[in-house]
């Protein structure tokens, strides 16, 4: 007997079975027999230490991180698509990145860190829906899309239905996300990104994301509230920027954690709000 | 389709620093405590045990990785290469470990393997790297004894010293 504890004392995770699937209706139908009992590993930067923490204890682990066609980046006329294990460093070493999403080259750097971009995934970020994630919140702001696949097909949803609170998703336990959209934008446009994390690569205490045209600007904030929050301007509000920022740092309901209280969060929101926006509009002019 | 059942242990074979080798593990076990305490490979450390510290990280398929957040069955059939393997044949210190002894670049060597193979995969993408460029790559690794700047120092050296090498062997 005490041999078995000591056994089970070396592991991190709760025990659970794994699945190594090899192809994506080996995945969708697992799901549909388990009931809401399993979650999906494919670079696991996010699972992982959730596992480890005993935050989630999922009585199925499905391995998807072998599955050759999800691995993969394509570019329509309309979007670039990204397979769900698809890892955030071939994102940053795609070569047409810079030229078509420069705003993405910029903040895959702040991503975790060069070896959790390694292994972690484009999805799987989504996916985690963490508050403080800076790709879900290039997501909602570029208005991007989320495919999620089950027994019964594919379904597509946008980026703002998909995230629906911290760590939660409208993903059903019977489904899995294969793929997520980003648009490409039809005009040419100015972007900034400014992050305030504690240590370069860490979660943000608050990101901040801007894009802007001639005719529309918009600003994403992470780290404040539970999801993504999306302000849109026109230019012409440029001139009263300060009540138009101070209105949605005020809107985002923050919090206080140990990181930083509500009150740091909404000013930050208020001043590095402004420079963002400010840099992403110069850019056009 | 592989199913592995919990609590049972399930055969792993894969690569280890280029020798084939076999362990046994069971499905939540991590590969960062597969290879310490089934394989006796101890030179991969562990910190926080969860994505944070970079002590864990080891090279999978060539890429730094942290093995902590990687399970012992995932690497089956794939090709892992840790501390142990950055040694020069004949056991001496590589290239990369020498530049770090020399350069006083570690104290108490806990956080030392997770620095020197990241490094080993960052100076094949990038043999080149400006003080910039180490700081940003480091910054998934903490160490908390040297102040960073001895690191920073012997990676540089360690980056010109394998360019010399190279330039060497083209001629
Ligand atoms: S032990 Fe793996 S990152 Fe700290
Ligand atoms: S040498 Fe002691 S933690 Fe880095």
């Amino acid at each position: 007997m005490a041999k078995k504890d000591s056994e089970l004392k070396k592991m991190k995770p709760a025990p659970f079975d794994l699945c190594v699937a090899q192809s994506v209706k080996e995945v969708v139908s697992l799901l549909k027999q388990n009931k809401g009992d399993a979650k999906i590993l494919a670079g696991g930067q996010s699972l992982m230490a959730m596992l480890n923490m005993r935050l989630v204890k999922p009585n199925l682990v499905i391995d998807i991180s072998r599955i050759k066609d999800l691995d993969y980046i394509k570019i329509t006329k309309e979007f670039v698509e990204i397979g769900a294990t698809f890892t955030q460093s071939k994102l940053e070493n795609w070569p047409k990145l810079q030229e078509i999403f420069p705003i993405i080259a910029s903040v895959l750097p702040h991503v975790g860190h060069f070896q959790t971009r390694n292994r972690g995934t484009v999805c799987g970020s989504v996916c985690h829906s963490d508050p403080s994630s800076e790709l879900p919140l290039l997501l909602a702001l570029l208005n991007g899309e989320v495919v999620l696949s089950s027994t019964s097909g594919t379904r597509i949803i946008s980026a703002k239905d998909f995230q629906t609170g911290m760590l939660s998703t409208a993903c059903e336990t019977h489904e899995f996300v294969t793929a997520i959209r980003f648009p490409i934008m039809a005009k040419k446009y100015g972007h900034a990104f400014i992050e305030i994390a504690r240590r370069h690569g860490d979660y943000a205490i608050v990101a901040l994301a801007a894009i802007a045209t001639k005719d529309s600007i918009k600003l994403g904030v992470g780290g404040v509230a539970d999801i993504p929050s999306i302000l849109e301007l026109k230019p012409g509000d440029l001139s009263n920027l300060s009540d138009a920022l101070n209105t949605f740092a005020w809107s985002l309901d923050a919090n206080d954690d140990i990181h930083a209280s509500a009150k740091y969060r909404r000013e930050i929101v208020r001043r590095l709000g402004e420079s963002t926006l400010r840099k992403a509009c110069n850019e056009i002019i | 389709m592989k199913l592995f059942k919990q609590s049972a242990k399930h055969s792993i074979k894969f690569f280890l620093n280029g020798n084939q080798v076999e362990g046994f593990a069971e499905p939540n076990l991590l590969l960062s405590d597969f290879l310490r305490k089934e394989i006796g490979a101890t030179g991969t450390h562990v910190g926080c045990e969860h994505g944070i510290c970079g002590a864990c990280t080891v090279k999978l398929d060539g890429e730094a990785i942290r093995a902590c957040l990687c399970l012992a069955i995932q690497v089956e059939g794939r090709d892992v290469v840790t501390i142990e393997g950055l040694a020069d044949t004949e056991g001496s210190l590589g290239i990369i470990q020498k530049a770090f002894h020399e350069n006083f670049a570690l104290q108490c060597g806990f956080c030392t393997p997770g620095f020197l193979t990241t490094l080993d995969h960052y100076l094949k993408i990038n043999p080149t790297p400006t003080e910039k460029e180490l700081r940003e790559v480091y910054s998934g690794n903490m160490c908390r004894c040297t102040g960073y700047d001895e690191i920073i120092r012997a990676s540089l050296e360690a980056a010109n010293e394998l360019l010399k090498i190279k330039t060497l062997n083209l001629k």
